[in-house]
């Protein structure tokens, strides 16, 4: 994996790989899902910003997610994650079986605490409004300590399309409509792009998809608009607790090896940063992020590997295949000079 | 499949999310985010794998007449040409009316990019249809141009012209396996050392099932041959994709992708066992048997095409095999 092998392996300077002189530093976005709100401000920044259309309203049943996945009309998508997690506690074994409380232990208390004042012990509910005790002016939880963390945790995580060092994307467009910009972003150009949709299967982490009634492909541009007139994209502009960052690549690296240390040294050892590393499948991501959790668990794939990897390897046994079809093609004419 | 509720204990006691898939994949401990795809499945509907079929039979059709051309077998020679070329035409309406935005076709043309096995598609059909263009013109002038000074013209130049298509036509066979492979869709990224060969194979058992169809069997004595070498090649290098280790393999061996492979095998197999024995001496056993090598391997490419939508669609296809290339990985560095 050489320095210059512009398909695999790390490389430091994909714009001047690209044919960029004189450019500015690579940028991109470092998401620590570690204090995300799940406010979606970045979905709803980007929709404005890039006036991406309406793509339905759907409402998926899962969970605080009602986007699903990015795509073409979604170049910001916040996942919401429920999960049960042992707290140091020793596990009981029952996890897996069809018996347990109906809800989270916290929830059973305070309506524990709203049947004792309720005036036949809960025999009328349902038929009155029983008060649960808030609004209230504090914040959430203010009133009480550690001890009373039950088992459940939301991990909610803003996903964008990660600008790969080697994107599966940019390689496989047939129309050069998929270019890499100055800053070592990818982006599409919807004035070449004819919808051939081989991009949408070349992406090995599912992130850009043609818009049906439109028939070109679409995915975040890093709002290349904005990086131009010097500003930073919407989503990290809109983002209210800086869960995305965005900045030149090498000082966002930096800074999320510092915050994964300091999670650490805080005991959060499941913390882990992804797309980080150049030495992974694609290269390193422009866009990488700080999970909770394992990747796959916010619709991540684990190991992604750029489909171009295998590129001259491919080509060689068609070659092989093709001289075989030949020789055979030959070969039938000279078994039978008979007819 | 595992939703993210199950947590880290899964024993695999919750998979069943009720979700309507079948339960192709065994249960697993994989983890996933609601059970959505992580991939997006391919965009593409019926008009490619129709095109891979339609392009490898133009390529099988061009060798088949440009060999029946040097030896003097006229009537194999036309068939292979206007076959050829037929496939061709109805190859490029496919491709034009797949696009999102087919009438931006010639956008493809802006670029030759050695990193996209789509674009050198486009190169390799811009340069093997003009040569199958002028061969099969040759066999359909008018009797009455043919020996007027441009029809004697036109049939001088359709031998170079019926070979620079046929030297072009193993690129147009093969390509198509590079371009399938080279995406992130794992069954068709995983089966990247025997795709070339299936569809090579499944090119030269169409063109010699046209051949076989359509020429008399007295002449059709190479298109027999090659059916059967391809058949031959075609059944081996699918067999090879069913046998390669790993969940990947599933998406061609189970459900509707592993039921039309199947009828495939049959047909290809019925087919070149004809063209062994009963093609020899019956027209219409000759043509039987071509019948069953064109829908053999029609069959062939939507089957496979079909196992890469089914390994997008679960999330399985893309999580288990790459955990464990990771947990492999970690054992290996320590």
């Amino acid at each position: 994996m050489t320095q210059d092998n512009s398909f695999y392996g790390p490389l430091s300077d994909p714009a001047g790989n690209a044919g960029h002189t004189d450019h500015p530093p690579r940028v991109g976005f470092f998401t620590d899902t570690s204090v995300c709100i799940g406010c979606k401000a970045c979905e709803v920044a980007c929709k404005e910003w890039n006036a991406i259309p309406e793509d339905g309203i759907d409402l998926l049943g899962m969970s605080f997610d009602n986007t699903g996945m990015l795509g073409a009309s979604s170049w910001r998508h916040v996942a919401f994650v429920e999960q049960q997690r042992p707290l140091g506690r020793q596990d009981a074994g029952l996890a897996d079986l069809p018996v347990g409380p109906s809800s989270t232990q916290e929830t059973a208390e305070v309506v524990a605490d709203a049947l004792e004042v309720a005036k036949r012990g809960g025999g009328d509910l349902g038929t009155a409004p029983v008060d649960l005790g808030f609004p209230s002016f504090d914040l959430p939880g203010a009133g009480t300590g550690a001890e009373a963390r039950t088992e459940f945790r939301w991990l909610m995580s803003s996903d964008v399309c990660k600008h790969c060092t080697h994107a599966g994307c940019l390689d496989v467009c047939p129309t050069g409509a998929l270019f890499r910009t100055e800053f070592g972003t990818v982006v599409v150009q919807p004035d070449i792009c004819n919808g051939c949709g081989y991009c949408v299967s070349g992406c090995p982490y599912g992130v850009i998809d043609r818009r049906p009634d439109d028939g070109r492909a679409w995915k975040c541009t890093m709002c290349y608009d904005r990086l131009r007139d010097g500003m930073e994209p919407a989503c990290a502009k809109a983002c209210p607790t800086d869960s995305i960052q965005y900045g030149p690549l090498d000082e966002l690296r930096e800074r999320a090896d510092r915050r994964l240390a300091q999670l650490h040294e805080a005991g959060v050892t499941e913390a882990q940063l992804y797309g980080r590393d150049p030495d992974d499948g694609v290269g390193g991501d422009g866009a990488f992020f700080l999970l909770l959790d394992d990747p796959e668990v916010y619709g991540f794939p684990p190991d992604p590997v750029v489909p171009t990897r295998d590129l001259m390897s491919m080509w060689k046994h068609a070659g092989v295949a093709a001289s075989a079809l030949l020789a055979a093609s030959a070969a039938v004419f000279l078994g039978g000079a008979r007819r | 499949m595992s939703r993210e509720g199950a947590g880290r204990h899964g024993r695999g006691g919750r998979d069943d999310d009720g979700s309507r898939e079948r339960s192709m994949v065994p249960k697993a401990t994989f983890r996933s985010y609601y059970g959505r795809p992580v991939l997006k499945p391919p965009v593409w509907e019926w008009k490619v794998p129709a095109y891979l079929f339609t392009g490898g039979l133009s390529a099988g059709s061009a060798l088949l007449a440009a060999g029946a051309d040097l030896t003097r077998r006229p009537e194999l020679a036309r068939a292979g040409r206007i076959g050829g070329f037929g496939a061709l035409l109805v190859s490029t309406y496919l491709l034009v009316a797949d696009l999102g935005r087919p009438e931006r076709f010639h956008h493809m043309l802006r670029v030759a990019k050695p990193s996209s096995p789509m674009s050198m598609g486009t190169w390799i059909l811009v340069a093997y249809g003009p040569g199958s263009a002028l061969a099969a013109a040759a066999e359909l002038l008018p009797a009455g141009v043919r020996a007027s000074l441009p029809g004697r013209l036109l049939r001088m130049a359709a031998r170079p012209a019926g070979l620079s298509a046929a030297l072009l036509a193993p690129g147009l066979a093969s390509y198509t396996a590079v371009l399938l492979s080279q995406t992130a869709v794992p069954a068709w990224h995983d089966a990247r050392r025997e795709l070339p060969f299936v569809f090579t194979g499944s090119a030269a058992a169409s063109g010699a099932g046209l051949g076989m169809l359509l020429a008399p069997v007295a002449e059709a004595g190479p298109a027999r041959r090659l059916g059967v070498v391809g058949a031959a090649a075609e059944l081996v290098a699918s067999r090879l994709v069913d046998r390669r280790p790993g969940l990947v393999t599933e998406a061609y061996t189970t459900g509707r992708p592993h039921r039309l492979r199947q009828a495939s095998e049959y047909l290809t197999l019925g087919g070149a066992l004809t063209a062994l024995t009963l093609a020899r001496r019956s027209r219409a056993a000759a043509a039987a048997g071509g019948l069953a090598l064109l829908a053999g391997s029609v069959l062939q490419r939507f089957g496979t095409f079909e196992a890469g939508v089914v390994s997008t669609k679960d999330p399985a296809y893309v999580v288990k095999p790459q955990r464990e290339r990771l947990a492999a990985r970690a054992e290996g560095g320590g």
